[in-house]
């Protein structure tokens, strides 16, 4: 047979046997975790990690994907917030739907903010999207209609609701309702990467120029990633704001939420599915516990911890911490 | 049959006249060479026919439609396809990725275009390169990187801009035989060269440029002897 029909046979994708186990096992793991009855603090630590997973999975579509450096993505983490929360205290809307609204919302804000932001490339991008952000919480705490500067508060159910998607005697339903939103996400990611789009984000991420040569609509791309990011992010922000039930603009437009979705990245590999998760796993926990260890006066503490890791991956290995990883684990196919 | 039709094309920069009132044909399935010295508007005249410079004026017929003004993207979608004098590979995905998005703008399957992305990376013998990265080749595999990528787009027409530039010698003759390849299997070919054997060898036609205009257009053979191109441009090279 010809070297070009063996090339042929290839597999599409090296997708290593051992590596889906791996991944099912983890999924098992997850799912049977509650069930080990792991005590309050570890349950929130791992809905803590699923949250900022997703976070830093939506700010990787945007960031790593299509290669625009967005400042305000916690936007979007708050508008998502806001629009389950407004539908239930204002009309007594489930969530469920709230979710749904507002991943819609967000994914209308993306089109309409994008299309005259992308234009700007680089660092204007990176500013533009920096101060939409900031309007954001600024609009959010005037607007009276969604209770301005307090916020609106989730009126408590007596006991747990899934209507109201209320759980007080456990932590457990949050912990399954953020498991699934972070498998649903992964999983859309990880096709995303191996799609066509996947493979069009990417090429204008390395080279808009070279894409348009191929027949590649660079804005409408940069939009639609910009589009994908903010619906994931958008579901993060209504979770959160059930789990805490209480949303203020202070509090979901936080500028921390745009960072660290930037900063968990980063640190474990922009442009890879498995990036954010690594990032997670490392940071989120080493945060937490720092927090714990240095008390409630350590406010900041668990940015001083991101911003020391981050320093060192950046000088010691750039590309992210999963690229010390071996290539076949990366889904990327193997070389020579 | 005139696969491309340029009239009265150009454009300024400030005060600078890139590329002033350039007009010419190109028959389907001919190899047009470009030639000029150093500034004489070859690469920009690439860019106003492929969208991604906007001409002042004039017009570009391509296959009976008017492509003036269109963006790159469009243009490259209607079957016009591009090299580029400096290279742009996607440097962190391996060749075989970096044509599949050339494959890509016709094909939605992953499978297809696989397959053919494969059977352009054979055409460019390149085979067993296929899961290097882009940044690991070397300059003259860049090139055919970039022509493999072009290709799998379909291109009625392509430009390419100094195939044989900043390679070294020993390869040169493999890229000259890929575009007379090329030509073979019916794609129209626009080259910007500035090596005059290879000029000679491949075009049917030679458009010579000098200062953004047109100084001459015709067989190899009229070109070699036309006395504005020998002072514009040959010229100054027996002088050198």
């Amino acid at each position: 047979m010809s070297d070009l029909n063996l090339a042929k046979q290839e597999p599409v994708f090296n997708t290593n046997k051992s590596m889906v186990y791996v991944l099912f096992g983890f999924l098992g793991f997850l799912i049977l975790f509650p069930v080990l009855s792991p005590g309050q603090f570890l349950l929130h630590l791992m809905i803590m990690i699923f949250m900022h997973a997703v976070i830093s999975q939506s700010w990787n579509i945007i960031g790593g994907f299509s290669g625009q450096i967005s400042l305000g993505h916690g936007a979007f983490f708050g508008i998502g917030a806001y629009a389950s929360s407004f539908f239930y205290v204002e009309f007594g809307l489930t969530p469920w739907i709230g979710i749904i609204i507002g991943i819609l919302i967000c994914a209308v804000i993306a089109i309409l903010v994008g299309i005259p932001m992308l234009r700007l490339s680089g660092h204007y991008f990176a500013i533009a999207t920096l101060l939409v952000g900031i309007s954001f919480q600024i609009i959010f705490q005037r607007w009276d209609l969604v209770g301005a500067a307090s916020g609106l508060w989730i009126p408590l159910t007596s006991e747990d609701s899934y209507y109201a998607m209320q759980f007080h005697s456990s932590k457990t339903p949050y912990y399954y309702l953020f498991l699934i939103f972070f498998v649903i996400i992964f999983f859309i990611t990880w096709l995303i990467s191996r799609s066509k789009l996947g493979y069009r984000l990417r090429a204008v991420r390395d080279d808009a120029q070279a894409a348009q040569s191929l027949g590649i609509d660079v804005a409408k791309h940069k939009i639609i990633a910009f589009a994908i990011s903010a619906m994931m992010m958008a579901p993060m922000g209504s979770l959160f704001a059930q789990y805490i039930l209480i949303v203020d603009p202070d509090r979901m437009f936080n500028f921390e939420i745009s960072i660290i979705a930037l900063l968990i990245s980063v640190l474990g590999g922009i442009g890879y599915v498995w990036g954010p998760l690594v990032g997670t796993i490392i940071l989120i926990p080493l945060a937490e516990y720092a927090r714990i260890f240095f008390g409630g006066t350590g406010g900041a503490v668990d940015l001083m911890v991101y911003g020391i890791v981050l320093m060192i991956i950046c000088v010691f290995k750039p590309s992210g911490i999963i690229s010390l990883l071996p290539n076949h684990i990366l889904h990327r196919e193997k070389k020579r | 049959m005139s696969i491309l039709k340029v009239e009265n094309l150009s454009k300024s920069f400030g005060g600078i006249h890139a590329n002033q009132d350039i007009s010419f044909e190109v028959q389907a399935g001919e190899i047009l060479g470009v030639i000029g010295p150093n500034g004489a508007g070859k690469s920009t005249l690439f860019d106003l026919i492929t969208g991604f410079t906007k001409p002042d004026k004039g017009s570009v017929i391509f296959q009976d439609q008017n492509i003036f003004g269109l963006r790159p993207d469009k243009i490259s979608n209607l079957g016009v396809g591009r090299t580029f004098q400096k290279l742009k590979p996607f440097a962190d995905q391996t060749l075989l990725e970096n044509v599949m998005i050339g494959a890509f703008s016709k094909e939605n399957n992953q499978k297809v275009a696989r397959d053919k992305a494969l059977e352009i990376i054979e055409f460019v013998q390149l085979l067993e390169k296929r899961h290097h990265y882009a940044k690991e080749l070397s300059t003259g595999q860049r090139k055919r990187l970039e022509l493999a990528r072009a290709l799998a787009t379909d291109p009625k027409l392509l430009l390419m801009d100094e195939v044989t530039g900043g390679v070294d010698q020993k390869t040169i003759p493999g890229l000259v035989e890929l575009v007379k390849k090329l030509r073979d299997r019916g794609v129209t070919v626009i080259t910007i060269e500035h090596n005059i054997n290879i000029i000679m060898d491949i075009s049917n036609h030679v458009l010579a440029l000098d200062q953004g205009k047109k100084i001459a257009f015709g067989q190899p053979k009229e070109i070699q002897n036309n006395q504005k191109v020998i002072d514009a441009y040959l010229g100054t090279v027996d002088a050198a």
